[in-house]
Formats: structure tokens, sequence, C-alpha cells
């Protein structure tokens, strides 16, 4: 029998988003553990998911049992398993920790923020479990819609950010739709194993290698690839606390995802690494994000603002892997999804809890705030190290791979470029712990003058979640080397 | 070789991390208690240590692997000779270490001091852990777990200089650290493998120009926390810390876990052989060299006390990567003997100068004179530690000495004889006018001319490790066969030649 769960993935919050608009006019109340209950239920058939693609292989599911390539097939192999799992698992956590922010932030608009928030998650499973090019955009566009919707109910420059990112996620969906067109034109075929077969006897023709270029800047523009990040900085300072802790994690992995599936998958390595020189274009492009994400970054004093243009340089580090183009490159590309993932998390949910409790973000104003919430601080710490890279974080673990890609692959330049970005996130990070744990004063008195300040945690609803990521951050690191051997080492494709 | 597989290196790693852990909940409410996990912990590290002794002696390892990092690298313990000499020296060291911190913190009335005994805890674990470390990649990682635990110790006072300082110490050695890494990654790269291995594993693999820029970069970069000059700028400025860690960990773990870095690297990475024919072995010791007899003239010039150990540290450091580098039999274990005594004459040195600062808050060796007369036994304590950094018989830096001026002779190398005995002399030169002034000149204020010494808590800590560094000076085997832990250490390292 073909197991089900790859369509249960996609289809619980889909349907559950709707029924939060009926229930939620009964009983606004419901939404927060209906949005659970359905996530949770999400997260499950993923796991299941990923078990059965572990023990029997990939799995091919045909929707209406209508058989590919004239239905629409979802694809379910070693990659995107991981890659489900991940999506789940965090809208889970981020759906655990909207309760008190939301009510704070959007006390009005629950029942519609919870919908949207499902639907944003529908959209980021469907991507990541279809076989097919067309509804692969489908979904990419239901992401995307309600991503613009999630971000505009943000404070007071969200709409305009939102706006600026409509016009660029248009953009980007819309040269990748051009891609898909013309790939239809060309081959007749919307299904990604089929037009493997079917492409390689036209590589040569201008029209693939039109779609392909439309692809690449499509979902550049998705992922926010440095020089294609514009949007992103804006969007995710000004989206509501949950919304950024959703959206930075996902959104950047999930086009990283799509990348690595249409450069490897639907054309072959081959194509892109060899015919045209894409991967060593998209290296250097890579290269500049990172440096570009963290130079910008220090010049932020928002702490938001500095964690979405660190984001933008960790989106490097992705494309960096995959832009190597040999097995350690791309596997830590792929452990960086997962890694990069987690720290995002920790840090957005983090800011949130900052801003829920201090109502500021400000770096300078972060003072104390280790007394006030030393649990918090304690998680973004272990996440600040992990994006510096200090091991048993799992940060390094991602960078250890990457700089070996970068050596096997003899890229110097593209190993200097990691290695000074690790520093400068050291000075981002330190900037930041230094405000809130050190109390500078003139004269070294030693203790008894020390002022009273009250720990104020965040809600537990927030805190849990919190220490999953800080937890899960350590536990990635030590694990890293067991999490490749049983999964990514699969998922890097066969030929590299 | 023997293997043992037992789980004790991963308990003494873990057994501070679960007190860190403990110190942390207690919290500053509940002082005695928190205090109580401090000692009981280290005790109890230092007796999971010691039990490895006698498997260690029989030329046995203890190995432990936790779980697989990378292909064909795992997170793995394997404590042989030379792991077990440094792991013995730093838990035996953290026990005088911590009755002497709760004197000084309570002393001082310190603010922080569940962050201060936080912290000293997770340090003394990645201490363990480098000790015990099986390969590159699990020795690093506790080297920046030690570094980034360091740091919050460093800047303890947040005064603006030790903000500064702790910025420094951070700039210095995560720099390094990062190095370290592109290192690493560089040898996985051409060996797919980590395992240190007495006598070095990377003969065979690679083009010299790849190894001598390899060593090179690894020297420079475990460099760092060793203070070799010119990388040392960071410890003086690192002094600004609380004395005891500046004792501990400036004096102990964290430059002898440099120290350790680097005899890895030139004994268990690359090896003799190795360094022999790239004709290495002989730089690295003409650049240590200029290290020791540098340090020692900058020592000559601080007045602030504390500073001038920092330098007499250095000094020291770069005697024990000097000998290691001459790769002889009595070389190497002059070297690895050197870490100890070193560990245990600097330890007391910096006690009493933590000692002086809490009861009179003098820091300066200008205002010591006369200061004797009213603390005899921290005074004397000092005498015996200067006495044996400069390579007095009968105190333990002398054998050190002995076998490393030895090991320079075998080496047909008699230059690097001159350099250990002048800076001997510049020992002299830096330590005596403090004992002499201390204890004979008339003191410039008054001085309370009785017996007045700081806290038991802090005087018994230094007058114990001023008595073991004379006990390890006349029965170097005195504890637990101290000394052939080295010798056979350097036995191994050298079978292969």
């Amino acid at each position: 029998m073909v197991p089900q769960s790859p369509a249960l993935v996609v289809v619980i919050p889909l349907i559950f988003a709707f029924l939060i608009l009926l229930l939620g006019w009964w009983r606004r109340g419901l939404c927060y553990p209906i949005t659970i209950g359905a996530l949770s239920t999400s997260f499950l058939a993923s796991l299941d998911t990923l078990y059965t693609v572990l023990t029997a292989g990939t799995i091919h599911y045909y929707l209406g049992n209508w058989e590919p390539p004239w239905g629409i097939e979802y694809v379910v192999d070693h990659l995107n398993a991981f890659v489900l799992v991940i999506v789940s698992f965090i809208s889970l956590v981020v759906g655990i920790s909207s309760k008190r922010s939301v009510e704070r932030e959007l006390p009005d608009k629950i029942v519609y923020f919870y919908c949207v928030f499902l639907l944003q998650v529908t959209g980021f499973l469907g991507i990541v479990v279809t076989g097919d090019m067309f509804n692969l955009y489908v979904f990419l566009e239901i992401a995307s819609l309600a991503g613009y919707a999630l971000i505009a109910i943000g404070e007071d420059g969200a709409p305009f950010a939102s706006f600026n990112y409509l016009i660029f996620g248009t953009i980007g969906a819309c040269f990748y739709l051009l891609g898909v067109g013309y790939l239809y034109i060309s081959t007749g075929s919307l299904n990604m194993a089929d037009l493997s077969q079917i492409l390689p006897n036209l590589y040569h023709s201008k029209v693939v290698l039109v779609a392909f270029a439309f692809f690449l800047v499509g979902v550049s523009l998705k992922m926010a690839l440095f020089p294609l990040h514009v949007w992103l900085p804006d969007a995710y300072t000004y989206a509501p606390s949950t919304v950024s802790a959703l959206l930075a994690p996902l959104m950047t992995k999930v086009g990283a995802y799509v990348m690595i599936r249409v450069m490897f998958t639907v054309f072959e390595p081959h194509f892109s690494v060899e015919l045209i020189p894409a991967t060593t274009i998209l290296g250097w492009m890579a290269a500049g994000a990172i440096l570009f994400g963290v130079i910008l970054a220090l010049a932020q004093k928002d702490l938001k603002r500095m964690l979405a243009y660190i984001l933008v340089s960790e989106v490097g580090y992705i494309a960096l892997g995959v832009g190597l183009a040999n097995r350690n490159g791309l596997t830590g590309a792929i452990l960086h999804i997962l890694n990069d993932s987690f720290m995002m998390l920790a840090l957005f949910l983090v800011v949130g809890a900052i801003m829920y409790r201090s109502h500021s973000r400000e770096i300078p104003q972060l003072r104390y705030m280790h007394r006030k919430m030393p649990f918090t601080m304690a998680a973004f710490v272990i996440a600040g190290l992990s994006v510096i890279g200090i091991p048993p974080t799992c940060g390094f673990f991602s960078k250890w791979y990457l700089v070996l890609g970068a050596i096997d692959a003899r890229q110097w330049v593209f190993v200097a470029v990691l290695l000074i970005s690790s520093l400068l996130a050291v000075i981002l990070f330190f900037r930041v712990i230094e405000n809130a744990y050190l109390e500078p004063r003139e004269e070294y008195t030693g203790g008894g003058s020390e002022l009273a300040i009250a720990t104020e945690e965040a809600p537990l609803s927030l805190l849990m979640p919190i220490l999953i990521a800080g937890a899960g951050i350590l536990l990635l690191g030590i694990m890293s080397g067991e999490i490749i051997s049983t999964i990514i080492r699969f998922a890097v494709p066969g030929c590299f | 070789m023997e293997i043992v597989v037992s789980i004790r290196p991963l308990l003494a790693v873990l057994v501070t991390l679960i007190g860190a852990l403990l110190i942390i909940f207690t919290g500053e409410r509940y002082r005695n208690l928190r205090e109580f996990w401090t000692i009981l912990v280290s005790v109890l590290k230092f007796s999971i240590v010691i039990s490895m002794v006698s498997f260690v002696l029989q030329g046995r390892t203890v190995e432990y692997t936790i779980v697989l990092l990378t292909q064909g690298v795992s997170l793995q313990f394997r404590v042989d000779q030379f792991g077990l000499f440094f792991g013995v020296l730093a838990s035996a060291l953290w026990i005088v270490t911590s009755v002497y911190s709760i004197g000084y913190v309570r002393g001082l009335n310190e603010h922080a001091q569940t962050r201060y005994f936080f912290n000293f805890a997770i340090c003394l674990s990645a201490t363990m852990g480098i000790a015990f470390a099986g390969n590159l990649l699990t020795l690093f990682i506790f080297y920046e777990i030690l570094t980034v635990s360091t740091y919050p110790l460093v800047a303890h006072k947040e005064t603006e200089d030790a903000i500064m300082g702790g910025r420094k110490y951070l700039a210095y050695t995560l720099t390094a650290g990062v190095v370290i890494l592109f290192a690493i990654v560089f040898i996985y790269a051409i060996t797919g493998s980590l395992d240190f291995k007495p006598g070095g594993f990377l003969l065979g693999h690679g083009s010299p120009a790849t190894l001598m820029f390899l060593f090179v970069i690894l020297i420079l970069s475990f460099g760092v926390k060793a203070a070799l000059m010119p990388l040392h700028e960071w410890l003086p400025t690192a002094m600004i810390a609380p004395t005891p860690v500046s004792a501990l960990l400036h004096a102990v773990a964290v430059v002898k876990a440099g120290v350790f870095g680097c005899l890895r690297i030139i004994l268990y990475v690359f090896g003799p052989e190795l360094l022999h024919k790239l004709d290495l072995w002989l730089v690295l010791a003409y650049f240590a060299s200029f290290t020791v007899i540098v340090s020692g003239m900058y020592a000559l010039a601080q007045d602030n006390l504390k500073r001038r150990l920092a330098f007499s540290t250095i000094n020291n450091l770069a005697i024990i990567v000097m000998g290691s580098a001459l790769l002889t039999p009595s070389a190497i274990t002059g070297s690895i003997f050197h870490m100890a005594s070193h560990g245990f004459m600097k330890i007391t040195l910096f006690f009493v100068a933590g000692a002086i600062y809490v009861k009179t808050h003098k820091e300066n060796v200008s205002e010591l004179d006369g200061i004797g007369r009213q603390m005899p036994l921290t005074m004397g304590a000092f005498a015996i530690g200067a006495m044996g950094i400069a390579g007095t018989p009968p105190i333990c830096g002398f054998i050190s000495k002995w076998y490393l001026a030895m090991g320079s002779l075998e080496a047909k190398e008699v230059f690097f004889l001159f350099v250990l005995l002048i800076s001997a002399l510049m020992d002299v030169a830096y330590f005596f006018p403090i004992i002499y002034n201390s204890f004979f000149k008339s003191p410039q204020e008054v001085v309370n001319p009785h017996l007045d010494e700081a806290s038991m808590k802090m005087v018994v800590p230094l007058v114990v490790t001023a008595i073991i560094s004379l006990i390890l000076g006349i029965f170097p085997n005195a504890f637990f066969n101290f000394f052939n832990i080295a010798s056979v250490a350097a036995e191994k390292i050298l079978g292969g030649v």
C-alpha cells in the first residue's frame, strides 16, 4: 500500500486553515489549540514520511491516482523528507510560541492570523513534497501571498516593507513561472522526473538555457540571495515577532531547497556545473552575500534588523555550499539548512521574547537583560555562538563541511570568506552579549552596590520554544555525524 | 598498545559540567551549598582522573568514543600518558584553586560570584576535554569551549579596562581558533584522519610545502594561547581578571592548554621524524628561544606584580615549547614535566599576589617593602616558588630545567643551554628583589609587624602548592609516579625514531 503520509503533511494544515475561519468565529480561544493540533499532526506525518523514506526508499505518491506525467506526483526522497521534517517541526515550535505574542500584538486579528499562518505552512510543506514544477509554483505563491499578508500586519513600517517584498516576490515568482513555461514549451512536461529524462537532449537549446536562468534568478529572489536580498531586512524587521520567527528560518531554506532541486534533479549536475558555469557564479554571489550580510549587520543598532542581515549571510552559506558543487560542500549546504533553521528560530524567538517584555530591541538598551531574562539570554548566547561557529554548537559543523568543501575545490577565496565571516560574527554577537551581560562601572568596587533587578522571564509558552531551539542547537551539533550518515549522505545528489 | 574501554574520561569531563549546572541553579542565595558543589566536584574529578593512572602507567590507553562527528573522526577520548599528565595537573590544581577562590571572592566581597564559579567549572570541564581528547577535532571542540568560558572571567570586574581585556582576549584567541579550524580541516582533507599518534601521523601525506605551511599556522595559532611572542599581548592585559582566575587559567588551564596543543601538534601530529625531515624543529626552537629571552627582559621592567608574573609565565611557556622542539628524550621529558612544575610554582606566586591584594590592596612590586614581616607564610611561599622558577634545587623547577638542559646537549645545540641559563639569571633578577625587599627592607608605610595573613582559605592553598613544589623537587615521583608518566610519554613519542 502506498503510504498516505506525504499527502497528509500538506493537506492537514490546509484543511484546518479553513476550519479555523469557521470555528474561530464561534470561539476565538479555539484557534490556538487547533493550530497546534494541525501542526503536530503534520509533524508526525512528516516523521512517518522520513521513516518510510529511510527504510523503504523514495516515495512516489500520485494525487488522485492520476499517473505522472499527467497527474500531479509527490516525490519524497531523502532530501525533501529531511527538509519536510525541519519545516514541520519549526512551524510547530513557532506555532506553540505564538500564543502570547499574538494576543499582545494582534488582539483583534487572531482568527485571520492563524488562518494565514497555517496557509503559510501549507505553502512551505507543499513546495517541499511536490514533484511537479507547476505544482511547486502554486505552493510557492501560496507561501508568498500568505507571507505578504503576515508581514503587512506588523508594526509601523510593515505595510510598506510588505509592499516592497510583494514587488520583489512577484518578480521572482514570475521568473520562476516563465522558466516553467519555457520548459513546458520545449519538453511538453511538468513532472520533475520526466523533465530530467527529456532535458539532457535539449541542453544546448537556447530556450532551456533561458529557462534555467529564469529559475535561478527567480529562486534567488525568493531565498534573498545577495544582491537580490533587498526586500528581506525591512520585511523581517517590521513583521510581527511570530511571523519573523516563522519566515526567517523557513522561507529562505525552502528557497534553497528549490534551488538544489532544480539544479541537481531537474537539470543534471553535469549541466549546472560544467555546461554552464552556474555553480561558479552562485559561489561568488554567495561569497558576496556572506560578507555583505555580516558587514551590514555590524552597522545595525536594532537587534532584529541585525539578525535579518545575518540571515542574508546565512543564506550565503547555503548557496556557497551548493556553489562549491562537491560532496562536502553540498553536505554542508544541506546540513546548514537544518542548522540555520534552528539558529534563526532561536534568535528570532529570543528577539520576540525581549520585545514582549521590554518593548524595545535596540542593542544598547539590552542592559541587565541577563538578570531579567536569564534563560532567554542563555539561549541567545548559544545561538550566537552557533552563528559564529564555536563547537560543539551545530553552526560549527556546517562550517566544517563548507570549509572542507572549499578546500576540496581549492577555492581559497571561499575559505577565507568563511573564516573571516566567523570573525565578524564574533564582533556582532559579543557586542550584544557585552551589552546584555556586562554592567560597566567606572571604578571597581567589588560587590555590594548591585541594583536589584527582578527576574522577568518570558511567558512559558514563549520560553519553552526558545529553550527547545537552544537545546536543539547543541544537540544537533553533537549529533551531526549521525544525521549526516543516516540522512544527508543519501540526500546529496548521487553523482557527487 | 593495549586499550581499555572505560567511561571514566567522559565522567571526568561531565562531572564539572554537571557541577556547573548545580552551581548556577543553587545561586547566590545558598552560597555555602554552591561552594560545597565546587569543592565536591573538584575532589570527585581529581579522584576520577587519578583512578586512570594505573592503566596508563602499564602502557595502556583508556578510550571512550561518544559519537561519530564526521566520517573517520569521532568525539573520542583517548587518555595516554601525556594527556593524563595534564589531566592530573589541572584537576589537582583546581582543588586548591577552589578553596583559594572561595577565600578570595568572599574576602573582596566580589559581585557575580555565581557566574564566576559557573564559568570556572566549565573551564575545567573544557581543560579535561583537551587533556583527554583523542583527536584534533575533539581537542579543538574543547579548546573553543575553554576560550568562550574564560571570557566572562577575564571581563569579570566589568570596568572599562576589564571589558577591553576581555575583548582583546577574544580577538586573539578566536582568531587563532579560526586558523586552527582551517588547519584541522586541511589536515583532514589530506589524510582523512585526525587521531593523535605518538610520533605523529602526517608522515607520508601531502607535499613538504603544504606540511610546512600547516605546521607554521598551527604553531602560531596554538601559540596564541601559549603566549608565544609576538602573539602574547592578550596575556598581560588579561591580568585584569581576579587573581584566582589569573592563577588557574593563566598559569595552568588556558595557557597550558595552548602549550598542550603545541606539544600535541609537534609530537603527536607531525612527530619527530617528519620535523627532522622538514628541518622545522630547529626553526621552532629558535623562534621559542626568542620569546624566552625577550619576555624575561619585559618581566624585568614590570612594576605591577601580576604583570611581572604574566611575563614570567610567557617565558616559561616558551621554554616548554622550545624543549619539545628539540625532540630528544630528555628534552621532551623535561618539557612535559615543566608543565607541571611551572604550574605548581606559578600558581603559588599568583596565589601570593592575590593574598597580598586581598589583605593590603597592593598590586605593585615597589609597594611590597617589608611585607614579609606581616605575611611571613605568604612571602615564604613566594620565595619557594620564585626560587623554583629560577631553577634552584631542591625545588621542582630544577628537575625540569636539568632535563631541558640535558636535552639541548643531546640535540647538540649548545645555544639552547645558554638560553636556559640566561633566562634563569633573569628569573633571579626579577624575583629576588621582591624577596629581598619584602623581608629585609624597612616598610615605607606602617606594616603590622605581627603575623597578619589573609584568610586561611587563601594561605593554606598557597602553602600547600609551595610544599608540593618542594616535594616534587626532591621526589619527582612522589605523587602517582608523576615523573614516570612524563618520561614514559617521551619514550612512546620517540619510540618510532
